[in-house]
């Protein structure tokens, strides 16, 4: 696939920061020469063979592979008040992120080619590389499948209905097979819609107490483990449980890597950082599908970062406008704001909560997401590398403000919160994007 | 991490209510009564906000505040700009710009009382939010008992039925146990799902009607939706051979037991018309007593008690 999105930006040298490229298994204070976006040179701090234009001090801070989102609503075409391609990576930019990949659940939905080119289009103005992914099915109805080869051909990156769940058996069974022959992700938002009608968060005593209808993690279990179990009959499928939630799932998934099926599972920070119990006064910031789950689940997906089950954090980044969400619960949208709070929650409670080592936290914000959704070329700074690099201080503390996000929404339960952990510098195909003061 | 306050004299459910507080509102429910008028609201507007149909509940809420003197109005979500899709946070703002000092709200979503409260500068009463809170029916439930017993400490208390879906027996569960009463919820597993039992410490559940009821001092029978019914795994009559109260079972009960009920009640199904109307029913006398524990949270949220 040709790509068009990192022009040459002259070069920039990144003195003396620590680099941490697990793909590259690299952990050791390197100097990192970009130039015409790309990864020019690495080498112990001075000692560079070239001279950049451009020089960045990164000393005391950590040097990364640009982050990588796969899994973000950027709200375009048609609900730009919500949030709008531009402002959307804007944000994506101060959270860290280089790379995103926007789902397919808009308006209308993206599941032709043209909408799929119109996505990537510079008249968006997006400052992060953005990688489309294309509606599973037509309309995202779960009925007829949508053009895989013509949409792969445009840029998407994966399939996927998400939002709802390529839900009956024999379209799941289709779409993996035809998108087997394609090499094409297949992204499941595994719910089954049968049985979690008007719930609006976990069943348990949570639910109980707030006398709010719960959905059961069964609904997710079980179209994990029959997702699991379909792309075994396919060779080639490759399975990809978004926004994975509950421990039911991950015994599905670890089923399945051990049975060598290819399949992969994002997690994202406010499954990590939150459980349901954390829901107070029915404050519609805490309104997510996947709903935020029981204590037990929590402590089950800590362990699965920590075993390496799980392949990637993504933000599942969902704005919503106000009058969406400052209403009754049950009625409210589901989904929240996620890009400029993940590498603080990440550290926070994965590196100094369940201390996962640094290294681990970056792999799945980089080379695990790259994995997932073959990004070559990205999610790590090896030499010849796209030149998109993340520097963050892992020592920083700071207090997360909703209002001062760059998203056009601020649909967040995280607002107020102290944080350690912040980005620096974001530098997309060697041009700094975005630096904190 | 953010507290959220609400404005003094709200009064949002019985889970976050101390027992000092509950105890002050059933002390002055005891001087309250319609009967005898005390211009305690004179001038004051309550507004009654109904998105759920009601008899009990919005008639005595509505006797309370003009018993006390305050101007009362009535919205219904049918027929007002509920209906035209206007917000519950507008339609509160409305209301409190046409000057309203109070709001009385029943809404079928949970929470939705808590949503008013915090974005408003005057009181919100909730009557009922979804499958919440009924918190003036668990204090009048509170009352009717203590002019039987002399304290809810102790107390066999079973509470039969639709468990699930009903904000009555939640409202219940709370206030009974903060007063040390021993609670039995009974029901089939739909209406009375296991994680029932973590509403508060030292609840009991059971399956068996007979075995919930052995021994009851107080014995509070809640209402069957026929329409829930439809999808469950119990048929209607099984739901009646199994968990009718009938004169039989009520008879498990101790001899001076009191038979609860919130309404409305169905006869024939979730009891029999003879319990309905048997001796030991409070039925009646807990609507009664509804008015004058209505006043007494009227009067604290908005009155110049001393």
């Amino acid at each position: 696939m040709p790509d068009t999105r990192s022009k040459p930006q002259g070069s920039l040298l990144i003195r003396n920061g620590r680099l941490i490229d697990p793909a590259a298994k690299i952990d050791a204070v390197m100097d990192v020469l970009l130039r015409d976006g790309r990864v020019a040179e690495l080498a112990p701090p001075g000692k560079t063979k070239s001279t950049a234009h451009d020089k960045f001090e990164a000393r005391g801070l950590i040097v990364a592979p640009g982050f990588i989102d796969i899994h973000v609503h950027l709200r375009e075409p048609g609900q730009s008040y919500k949030e709008s391609i531009a402002t959307g990576t804007a944000s994506a930019a101060a959270g860290g992120f280089t790379s995103v990949c926007c789902m397919p659940n808009t308006q209308p939905i993206i599941d032709s080619p043209e909408w799929v080119t119109w996505v990537q289009h510079p008249a968006r103005g997006a400052v992060v590389n953005v990688f489309p992914i294309a509606a599973a099915t037509k309309a995202s109805k779960g009925a007829v499948l949508t053009d895989f080869r013509g949409l792969q051909r445009a840029g998407a990156v994966a399939v996927s209905d998400d939002g709802k769940p390529i839900l009956g058996d024999e379209i799941m069974r289709e779409t993996l097979r035809l998108a087997a022959e394609l090499n094409i992700p297949v992204i499941q938002h595994a719910e089954d819609t049968r049985v979690t009608a008007n719930c609006s968060m976990n069943e348990g005593p949570t639910s109980f107490r707030l006398g709010l209808r719960g959905m059961k993690t069964s609904a997710e279990g079980d179209i994990v483990e029959r997702d699991v179990q379909l792309a075994q009959q396919f060779n080639g499928a490759r399975l990809h449980v978004a926004h994975l939630s509950t421990a039911d799932a991950l015994k599905a998934v670890r089923r399945g890597k051990r049975s060598k099926t290819h399949v992969t599972c994002e997690v994202t920070p406010h499954h990590f950082a939150l459980a349901d119990t954390d829901i107070v006064d029915y404050d519609a910031n805490f309104k997510m599908n996947p709903p935020l789950r029981s204590a037990a689940d929590l402590e089950a997906i800590l362990v699965a970062f920590a075993d390496g089950t799980i392949d990637a954090i993504a933000t599942d980044h969902a704005p919503h406008a106000p009058h969406e969400k400052l209403i009754e619960f049950e009625r409210a949208a589901f989904g929240i704001t996620g890009f400029e709070t993940a590498l603080g929650l990440a550290i926070t409670k994965l590196h100094l909560g369940a201390k996962i080592p640094l290294p681990r936290i970056i792999e799945l914000f980089t080379s695990g997401p790259a994995r997932v959704l073959t990004l070559n070329g990205r999610g790590t700074l090896a030499k010849g590398s796209y030149a998109d690099v993340t520097i963050f201080d892992p020592k920083r503390r700071w207090t997360f403000d909703a209002l001062q996000s760059r998203s056009r929404s601020h649909n967040t339960p995280f607002n107020g919160w102290h944080l350690t952990g912040k980005v620096v510098a974001t530098i997309v195909g060697g041009r700094v994007i975005y630096k904190t003061d | 991490m953010i507290e959220i306050k609400v404005p003094r004299g709200s009064l949002l459910g019985i889970e976050h209510l101390g027992t000092a507080e509950i105890t002050s509102i059933l002390q002055l429910a005891r001087r309250m009564t319609p009967q005898k008028p005390r211009p305690l609201l004179r001038g004051k507007r309550v507004l009654l906000l109904f998105y759920e149909t009601s008899t009990r509940t919005r008639s005595s809420f509505e006797i309370a505040a003009k018993s006390m003197g305050a101007m009362t109005t009535l919205v219904l979500s049918s027929g007002s700009s509920i209906e035209k899709g206007e917000s519950l946070l507008d339609t509160g703002y409305t209301l409190r710009a046409v000057g309203a000092d109070l709001i009385v709200i029943r809404h079928p979503s949970a929470g939705a009382p808590q949503l008013m409260a915090q974005h408003l500068d005057i009181p919100v009463v909730n009557a009922g939010d979804g499958m919440h809170e009924h918190p003036t029916q668990a204090l009048l439930d509170a009352y009717t008992i203590l002019r039987h017993k002399k304290t809810l400490k102790g107390l066999q208390v079973a509470i039969v039925g639709d468990i699930y879906h009903s904000r009555v027996a939640r409202s219940a569960v709370h206030l009974l146990s903060k007063f040390g009463a021993k609670i039995t919820l009974c029901g089939p597993s739909e209406f009375l799902p296991e994680m029932a039992g973590s509403l508060a410490p030292g609840l009991h559940i059971s399956r068996s009607l007979e075995e919930a009821v052995h021994g009851a001092d107080v014995v509070m029978v809640l209402r069957v939706q026929k329409e829930r019914l439809a999808g469950a795994k119990v048929s209607l009559n099984d739901y009646i051979t199994r968990y009718q109260m009938t004169m039989a079972r009520l008879k498990l009960a101790k001899r001076d037991a009191l038979l609860m009920h919130p309404g409305p009640i169905i006869r024939g199904l979730e009891l029999t018309w003879e319990v309905a109307d048997c001796p030991q029913s409070a039925i009646i006398e807990e609507v009664k007593n509804g008015v004058s524990v209505r006043m007494a949270v009227l009067a604290k949220a908005l009155g110049k008690l001393h």
